[in-house]
Parts: structure tokens; sequence; C-alpha cells
């Protein structure tokens, strides 16, 4: 089943690149859970308050998972890691529920672009997935300087509200703090409303914009404090007397919301894989061109490491077949050798098929550098049979996880279900890399282009700018490719540690399993032949 | 010969109860119980053929109602009535009114109950017969130069209404409330006054008489390791007592039977004085709590020879040769360091490992372990009888190996429920005075540090219950994620993909009080990172064991978690937690001004005041009476009384609220 060495000097060699990867994925992760830095966590706590995490934690159910969702989120920008907001997946009283919380301690938890991007995600993954969600708001509202970038397209963080709500899918908000002007919205659009006693602050126009506009005089607590909106204007439904009794209160609501998941449910006890999931630090190359097996991973995450094949002799550069993770039946589509020829695209649209009548969720394990170029490839119809691939993949209607680990280059990107094709969740492994094509080949390609062009118009080629220009697109292709970089960009879900992989994935299939699991029934685009 | 026992009612409760019952299935003889309100779910009456209801809870509605127990064992149709210990044992109406109702009485004579019923009595009877007495005072002629003096109720037993008088200035004082106590426990406030002996051991000599003339001495007890004049720890034969001594009590103890014509079990008890001079206490004519020690070395059923006895049946000439040593510990539901009171509550589980038989001799042929206990795991402890809940006896040929064996027994037994004295039985077995047999009655008193009865001093190891916490919420851990039908993510613990803090959880010991926060996180392959364990590894993790290793040694916690308690237990060692709220208690942040009550006990009066009341602040609203004293329950602060549950006469646990006083704030209206 597995002819993994794990004894050998090439599991050593990668495990060790894996290894150094994880150091520099946990200094990215300090970064975001340092949050504003000592000084502001400190002035926070001073007053009595919890930071987001803590607040989370109390939160949750003791001894559950948090599956935390783009913490690089601004990673390589100039705002801080982690876009002063926290949000993930937890339980909460025994439901799966969709939890975010601005963090105070960075700007006082105003939104940049990357909190906003950060902050529609996590509205997505509820309202695909019907999930409750809890929003734990202390905010400073807009971070002014980017208010052109957030503005206009923030808006939606407020229909987004209205519309999980509007679907049946609870909305909690809990405040703790400020949540004023556009903020007042979120408590304003949410379900169920927790104020903290003398804390929170939700009002239109705070009493300096009063004074200016009507001349009124006023204070914050009457004109929005949480013992106002209890008694008088009812916004509140809840009235916390501290930050503790605020998440107490939340938890009975929760418990209250009568959830039930529209999924069918896991088989009970799965068996755990019979191989190690800590071999996964050794699988991938430090260099991707070269190819690895990716079954080594399947007997790492499966139930009981059973894989049945699909078509196994059919278009071999693609490993398709029938799994379970945690209980939970999936199709797997893994790249074996890197490139997608027209066999297996067309096997890939077959299997996509097939999980659709049978109501699958697919996982797709990438490690591909695209489909075949080459005039045999382009004669033989690669196009339009990747095209029938990225048809299928993109009318799918089973819930789609995508795990990037390694190459993920060009079309097979797309074809293997990229962050533009809506799967559910889609995580990086630390070896991930995705781009166009390889730096390289990208650099290359520029290179012939600029020559070819030269020669066109009859200039000599300058050789050594051609080098160097090569080498600095290679750079920085080779840096845009990385998977912190396009998690920064809030590209995936986050970048995990390998080895965590069927935890990721079970907690993944869980929650997707909160909406119904239907399959397209037909309802494709029309598959060019 | 008179007729052959067919069916015994047994006018008692618990482990005596049990005690009687399991000797007459033995002898073929039926059994009825007789059980109050609080009792009805007890073992004892659901291990008897037939039990009888006696209304109401209170011993004097109760098992102190000779006319119920009379007509319980007509209408039940027992032909006998075995008393047990306490209640109306020694009661010689009773004894009177069982065979006036033509049922055989399993006890003495009432006439041989009546002259040892009266202390000062029985006094006298045995001065006459040559047996030393303490002369006693006339409390009025008392001087400073007889302190100390002990008081005593005529008519007491259990320690009940005895007092020790150091200065002459408490002396009355002191006799008041000798009386009061003593004519509420006994309805006789009769109480006498005799020297006080300080560092005398309690020596008592066990007797068996039958009607035809024979009157055996089964050995001595030792039981001079008390509290309140209760006893503790008892074992015979009592350890380094001069031949000459135990020859001169035990010839005494057979004078005292032969003059008041004794039959049946008895027991003679003496005061040994420091210097070795013997005085007569008292004659108990009925079984001993203690008795299975007795049994245990001499390998004879004390309450088949009652029953034999009772029926008529004669004793062999001589009695048996004893074997070896027996050590018995009475474990009870009370703090001792906390003025031994007694602790309510529900009793979860029982267990104590290795014990070789219940109510009955060990069938080895020269150790063993008996147990014989009130209660079997499941009840409830209530406020109304006595806190104990077994006795534990170890029987070995030596008196070292039999000690060791019990203490190791207690030591690892399984105590799920209220706080036991447990801990102070193990430490007083395991204390080298004990061990080298310098017992007397200040031995508590005087040990009290080394034996944690301080409450300051703490029970326990701080870092045997800093493990046991640990393993406490690694349990609690594996119980949420491997509990059936757990979804996913739940059974997936708790993971995280960015670790910000620990699983965080606290623990309050009890009854020490002291506070563990548990933080730790279990990584993928459950390796255990905790915070303040730094070489602490978890082996394994279910939810009702742990094995940890700590410095290189691997000890296996087993754990229980009940909704008011988790209990922890290892091989030398157990703890009690209570795990704390993660979030405030809405309830006592929804009525401030919440009057609880600070121990278990009754409401004895009130100060008049109803809801709507004003109150000052400090002023007494009602008076609690726990373990004889009044507490005084008074208004926090001035304000407005909005409740007062508390009525006259009303039993309350701990932490009931017995009023909500409103606290007026400056400037509020009322």
């Amino acid at each position: 089943m597995s002819a993994l060495d794990v004894g050998g000097a090439e599991f050593a060699e990668r495990a060790a690149a894996m290894t150094a990867r994880l150091a520099e994925l946990a200094a990215a992760h300090a970064e975001a859970l340092a949050g504003g830095g000592p000084k502001y966590v400190n002035r926070h706590r001073a007053r009595g308050k919890l930071p987001a995490r803590e607040r989370i934690e109390l939160l949750l159910d003791p001894d559950t998972p948090f599956l935390e969702l783009s913490p690089l989120a601004g990673w390589g920008s100039d705002y801080t890691t982690g876009a002063s907001l926290v949000t993930g997946i937890g339980v909460v009283e025994g439901t799966e529920c969709v939890v975010t919380a601005n963090d105070p301690t960075v700007r006082g938890g105003s939104s940049n672009p990357w909190t906003l991007k950060k902050a529609l995600r996590a509205n997505e993954v509820a309202f695909a997935n019907r999930l409750p969600v809890v929003s734990l708001v202390e905010s400073g509202g807009a971070d002014l300087p980017s208010q052109k970038d957030i503005f206009i397209p923030g808006g939606a963080l407020f229909r987004d509200l209205t519309r999980l709500s509007a679907a049946g899918i609870p909305t909690v908000a809990v405040v703790f703090g400020n949540s004023t002007a556009g903020g007042a919205y979120i408590p304003g659009m949410s379900d169920h409303v927790i104020m903290v006693k003398e804390r929170a602050k939700v009002f239109l126009g705070g009493p300096p914009l009063v004074k200016m506009a009507t001349g009124e005089d006023s204070d914050d607590e009457s004109l929005g404090g949480a013992d106002m909106h209890a008694r008088v204007s009812g916004l509140a439904d809840h009235f916390a007397l501290d930050e503790p009794d605020a998440l107490r209160i939340a938890r009975r609501v929760v418990a209250r919301l009568n959830v039930r998941k529209a999924g069918p449910g896991p088989r009970p006890d799965p068996a755990p894989p019979l191989f190690d999931p800590a071999d996964l630090l050794g699988i991938v190359p430090g260099d991707l061109r070269t190819p690895f097996d990716p079954r080594e991973v399947i007997v790492r995450i499966a139930d009981g490491s059973e894989f049945d094949e699909f078509k196994p002799l059919y278009g071999p550069s693609l490993a398709t077949g029938w799994a379970e993770v945690h209980g939970y039946p999936v199709g797997i589509l893994a790249n074996a050798q890197g490139v997608l020829f027209s066999a297996e695209s067309q096997k890939a649209a077959q299997f996509i098929q097939l999980a659709n009548q049978r109501d699958i969720p697919l996982l797709f394990l990438h490690n591909t550098t695209g489909y075949m170029v080459g005039r045999q490839y382009e004669q033989g119809g690669i196009i339009k049979h990747g095209a029938m691939m990225i048809n299928a993949v993109s009318n799918s209607r089973v819930p789609h996880i995508s795990v990037l680990m390694g190459a993920s280059y060009g079309a097979g990107h797309y074809g293997m279900c990229g962050r533009a094709f809506e799967p559910r969740f889609l995580f990086s492994w630390p070896s991930a890399k995705s781009a166009v094509m390889g730096p390289s080949q990208l650099a290359g390609v520029l290179s012939i282009v600029a020559r070819q062009s030269a020669a066109a118009r009859g200039l000599p080629y300058d050789e050594e700018a051609d080098a160097g220009l090569r080498a600095a697109v290679e750079q920085q292709i080779e840096a845009e490719s990385l998977p912190m970089f396009l998690s920064g960009r809030l590209y995936d879900d986050g970048v995990i540690d390998p080895r965590d992989t069927r935890t990721v994935l079970g907690l993944c299939l869980s929650a997707v399993h909160g909406a119904p699991v239907e399959g397209a029934r037909g309802g494709f685009g029309v598959f060019r032949m | 010969m008179g007729t052959p026992i067919g069916s015994v009612l047994v006018a008692n409760r618990g482990e005596i109860a049990r005690r009687v019952f399991r000797t007459c299935r033995e002898l073929g003889i039926a059994t009825v119980a007789v059980h109050s309100d609080a009792d009805a779910a007890a073992a004892h009456v659901a291990e008897a053929d037939a039990a009888v209801r006696l209304p109401g809870s209170a011993p004097a509605e109760t098992y102190l109602r000779a006319d119920l127990l009379v007509a319980a064992a007509r209408s039940a149709g027992a032909d006998a009535v075995h008393p047990g210990y306490g209640f109306l044992s020694e009661s010689a109406d009773f004894a009177r009114a069982v065979a006036d109702a033509g049922l055989v009485w399993i006890g003495p004579p009432a006439a041989a109950v009546e002259a040892m019923g009266s202390k000062t009595r029985a006094k006298e009877l045995m001065a006459a017969a040559g047996v030393p007495v303490f002369a006693a005072l006339d409390p009025a002629a008392v001087t400073p130069a007889d302190l100390p003096v002990l008081v005593k109720a005529a008519a007491g037993g259990g320690g009940r209404g005895m007092r020790v008088v150091h200065e002459q200035a408490a002396l009355e004082g002191e006799l008041a409330a000798a009386r009061a106590e003593a004519a509420a426990a006994f309805g006789n406030g009769e109480v006498f006054v005799e020297p006080y002996v300080e560092g005398a051991r309690h020596v008592e000599v066990q007797l068996l008489a039958d009607a035809h003339g024979t009157v055996w001495v089964l050995g001595e007890r030792d039981c001079s390791l008390q509290r309140r004049h209760q006893k503790v720890i008892e074992e015979t034969p009592a350890p380094g007592l001069a031949a000459a001594l135990r020859t001169e009590l035990h010839e005494a103890a057979v004078r005292a039977a032969r003059t008041i014509g004794y039959r049946g079990a008895g027991t003679a008890e003496f005061l040994v004085s420091a210097d070795g001079r013997p005085y007569f206490l008292e004659m108990n004519t009925r079984l001993q709590v203690e008795h299975p020690v007795t049994e245990c070395v001499t390998g004879l059923d004390l309450v088949a020879w009652q029953i034999r006895i009772a029926e008529g049946a004669a004793l062999p000439p001589g009695p048996p040769v004893p074997r070896g040593h027996a050590v018995e510990a009475r474990l009870c539901a009370e703090d001792p360091a906390r003025a031994w009171q007694p602790q309510p509550g529900d009793l979860r589980l029982l267990d104590i490992p290795g014990v070789d038989a219940e109510f009955a001799v060990p069938p080895g042929r020269e150790a063993g372990l008996r147990l014989d206990s009130g209660v079997t795991g499941g009840e409830r402890i209530g406020v109304h009888y006595d806190p104990m809940l077994a006795k534990l006896v170890a029987w070995a040929p030596t008196r070292a190996e039999a000690v060791r064996r019990l203490a190791h027994a207690l030591e690892r037994a399984r105590l799920h429920g209220p706080v036991t004295n447990r801990d102070l039985l193990v430490r007083a077995l395991r204390h080298p005075d004990f061990g080298a047999a310098r017992l007397d009655t200040g031995f508590f008193a005087r040990h009290a540090a080394d034996l944690g009865l301080v409450a300051s001093a703490g029970g326990g190891d701080a870092d045997d219950e800093r493990l046991a916490a640990l393993a406490a919420a690694l349990a609690d851990a594996a119980a949420r994620t491997g509990a059936p039908g757990a979804p996913v993510p739940v059974q997936l613990g708790g993971w995280r993909n960015v670790p910000s803090q620990p699983q965080l959880k606290t623990f309050r010991a009890e009854p020490d009080g002291r506070t563990y926060a548990v933080g730790y996180r279990l990584d993928r392959d459950g390796g255990l990172t905790a915070e303040g364990h730094d070489g602490v590894r978890l082996v394994s993790a279910a939810a009702d064991r742990v094995v940890l290793e700590a410095a290189g040694v691997r000890r296996t916690y087993r754990v229980a978690a009940y909704p008011e308690r988790t209990f922890v237990d290892w091989p030398s060692g157990s703890a009690a937690f209570t795990v704390l709220p993660r979030f405030p208690d809405p309830e006592q942040s929804a009525a401030p001004g919440s009057l609880r009550a600070p121990m278990p006990g009754t409401v004895v009066r009130t100060a008049g005041f109803a809801a709507g009341d004003r109150v000052e602040a400090g002023q007494p609203l009602l008076w609690l009476e726990a373990m004889k004293m009044e507490h005084v329950i008074a208004a926090p602060a001035a304000g407005t009384l909005l409740e007062l549950t508390a009525e006259v006469g009303r039993q309350v646990e701990l932490g009931a609220v017995l009023a909500v006083v409103k606290e007026e704030r400056e400037g509020t209206a009322p």
C-alpha cells in the first residue's frame, strides 16, 4: 500500500525541508497572534477586556477544535498579519459555528481592505455550509486612510448578515465595545444581540457628531450604551454584566438555535489510517519538478487507508477514486505525475459526474504543472478535454475541498478546482506553489518573447540584461507563488501543517454537511466532444 | 431451652441492622427491617425479607418509638427483637415492652439493663461488688482542687451530654448545658460529676453470659482514640497492658456481670490512668459498635450467640483462644479539620479493595479484612443520623501487620461523596505514637497538627493534588472527545491550527479549598504539554482512567466525574474536586444579598422579620443550630428583606439560601 521509505535519506531530506517551512509558517502565525503587540494588548487587558482569541476560547465548548480561517490575511502587506480580525469554525454548545472576533489591539479593531476580504470570506463559509455566525464585535469601524478600498464594497458585510438571516442561518452579535456608525448595523442586522454593560457602544453618530448635526448635548451611554439598548431602544436582546457573562449568554443563545445539519451524518467509528500521518512531512520533494505519488498522501488521510481507485490504468497522471475521511465519503482527484493530458481530463470529467450522481463530496489534491502543451496534444484536443474538466468542476454541485500539496500552475489550478472555482474550503501545505506557470518557465517565456521582439526589429539582444531580467522575474514569481503570500491575499483559507490534513478535512467535511449534499443531475455546460 | 426464634425484627438501621441480618440468614432466621422515611431506600431495608415503615425521619418519631417497633414486629410476624446499639438498645422499658408483647428480647434481662442504665446507680452497685470506681463528686462541692472534672449524663451514651471542665468558673454553665443536652437527647436531664483523668486509656472487656451461669471474658479492647468522647479506632487485644492489670480488668468485669445477673453480650468499660490504675466507667448492656475486632480474634459470631442465648442455649465451658490482633477504624462522613462537622451529601461510591468478608469473620486462618458498612454507595447521607458510613477491620497475626493492612486499605478506598475522616484514620494509624501503642484519649488533641486536624495545615500533598487535578482535566477531555455519538469536530478534541492558549480548567480541592488552574494542550499524537508540569508525560487517557508518568514514575489515576464533584483516586491518595464554572454564576449575580447557610443545620429561631421589612446592617435575622452550636445569620447591609425562606425547625443544607436582603443604596428611595 505504501512504498514510502521513512528511514531513507530522501525522506529525511524532504522532511527537513518541510520542517524549515513549518518554522516560517509558525513565525507568520505568531505575528497574527501578537495582534497589536504587547503595549496594546496590555492596555486592553488593563481595561478588564479579553483579547479576541480569549473571547473565542471562552465561547467554544471545552476540548473542541477551532479551525482558524485566513489567519495570514494581510501577510506581506502594509497591514498587520491577521488583518485585525479572527475568523474560524468552532463548536458552541455542540453546534458548529462560524465565529468572528475583531482584534481591538490592532488599531482599535478597525477594518482595512484585508479585514473586509476576510470577513466576507467568513460569511461565504457560513452561507455555503449553513453554519450559524457568532460575531464578537469591538471595532473602531473603517480604517480611514484606506476607506476608498472598503467603503463601497464593505456594504456587502451587512447585506450578507441579513441574507444569512433570510436563508434561516442564525446570526448572533456580541458587542464588547465600539460598534458605531456603519458598525452599528452588525448588531442591527443580526438575529440575536448581546451587549456588555458599560462597554458596548452602538450608535450611528457619537456625541460630537450629534452636537454638530443638531446641537443636542448627549453622551455615549444615552446614545448607545448596553443598558439603553436593552431597556429603551430594544436593539440589545440581552444585557451582559461583563465579558464572560456575555459569552455565557451567547452560548445559551446558540444552544437554543435548534440548528440541525441538513447533510447526512458520517459513518460511526471510522478506522484511522494504517500509516502514520506524521510521515506526510517527508513526501513532497523540495524541488517540485520531481513528482511524488499522491497515494502516499491518501493512505495517510483516508479511513483505514482504503482507497478504491477509478480507472487506475487510464490517464494515470491523475489518480481518482473513492475513500472515506472521518466517516464521510469522498471522491478524490490527485495529480500523480504533474501534467494533465487529454485522458486525465476526460477521466476527471467522468469522475466528477459520477460523484454528482452519488452525492459524494470531492477532494482535490493538487500537484499539477498544468495541461500538456505541444503539437501532438493540441492536435489531440487538449483544449477540448481540459475544457471538459473545467466545465465539470465549475458546474458540479457537490461540495469541493482543495488541498494544494505542491504545484498548482496554469489552467491545471482551475481544472483541479482552484480558488476561483469556489471550493468550499481550500488549504495549502507550506510546500505549495501557485502561479500561471513555474517561475523559470515564466522567465524563459518572457526572455524568448523579448528575444523575438528584438530580432523582429533587427536589434541586437543584450544577453547580460536578459540574464538579469530572467533572474529578477524568476525571483519575483517565486515569491508570489508561495503559500504565505497567496494566503495573505486570501487565495486560500490557510496554510496547514501536512500532518493536520486529516483533521482539517474532518472539520471541513463536517462543516460542508451543514448544508444538503446534492450533486448536479445534468446541469453541466455543453461538453465539447 | 426456649422456643427457637423464627423471625427477627431489628429495631435499628444501617450497618448494625445489616450485621444482624447477615447472621440471621446464616442461622435460617427470617428478617424484618424498620425504616424511617429518610431510610426508605437504605441497604438494610432492601436486604431484609420484610420492612415496616416508621413515618417521619427524626429518631424521636421513628427508631425511638417503642410502641411502633413492637407493633411492627407483630404485624410483620417477627417473634424476636434485636435492638442493635444506640437508639433503644439500652432501654429497659423497651426490653419490657418487647417481652410483654410476647416477643423474645435479644439482649440482657430488663432488670440488668435497668441496673446499668443509670450510671450513678451502676457505680454504686459496682463499688459494692468491689469493682474500682471513681467517686462521684457532688456538683455543688467541686473545688478547684478537684479540677479537671467530667460532667456526664446519667442516662447518656455516645459522648453526648459529656463535658470536661477545667475551670471552676465554667462549671455552672457546663452543668446547665449538659443537663439541657442530656434532657434533649435521652429524655433525662440527670448529670453527675467525676474526676477527669488526663492521659488515660479507654479499655473495655467483652463479656458473653448465658442463662446457666457461664460468663465468658472474650478479651479486652483498647478504644482510646476518641473524638468528642466517641471512639474512632479500636483494637484487641489492648496493646502493652500489664498481665496483672489485664487479669484485674477481666475479673472485675465478670464480677460486674454476676452482680446484676447479666445475660447475653455486654461490655464493661474502664478508664486506665497513666499510672495503670483502672476505674470502672459503665457497663454497656448491648452489642458494641466495635464488636467485630473481638469476633475476628475469637472466630465467634457474637450476634449468633446473642440469639442462641436468647433462645436459652448454654455456652460451652470455656471461650476459644484468641488468635492474632484486630484493629477497627470507623469511617465517618465528617470533616475532622472543621470540628468534625458531619457532612451530608450523596454517597456515589464506596469501594474498598481487598475486603475478604462483610459482617463476618474473614475466612482466612489468621488474617483478613472485614467490612461492616451501613451503606453500599448510591445513597444520600442525611443529617438525621450518625455520620458513620462503615467500619473496616483488619485482622493479622501481629498488631503491626493489622495496622499496616488497615491503613493500606483505607488509603486505597474509593470514597465518592461527602468529605470523610479517611485521611485522618490513615495518618493516625501510621503515626509513630500509634505504632508504639502510646495511646490515650488525648491522642487526637495532642497530635492535631500531624494528623491534619487544623484546617489551615491542609490535608494531602499539594503536588499530588496538582497531578490529580491534571488527571481530572485530561479525563474530562477524554470523556468529551470519546462520548458515544460525538460529532466529528468534538471527537477531534481541542485541536488548533493556530494555537493561542491552552485548554483551561479550574478545580477546587475539597474540603481544603485550594484551587488548581490546569492549562494543557494535547498535540496531534496525544502528547501532553501542561503548564507547570514539565516532565509529565501522558501515557493514556480515558474518561475513567488517566496514566501519567512524572519524574520517570508511572501512576494510574482513576477518575469519576459526578455532577457535583470529580473524584480522583490513585494508589497513595485521593482527591475530591469541584469543577469551577467557566462563567460567573448567574444566580449569584441575579440575587445579590443572598444569605446562605454556612453549614448544615436546623433553623431554631427567627427575629420575626417578614419579607418587605427594613433591616439594618448586622441585625440578626435568624439563628441556625448546627453541631450543638448556634450561628447567627445577620443582615449584611441595611436594606429591605426581600425573602425569608427559613422557617423555625427547618433543616437546611450547606449553602441553602436562608434570606435575601436588598441593599439600600445611598440616595435611592426604599
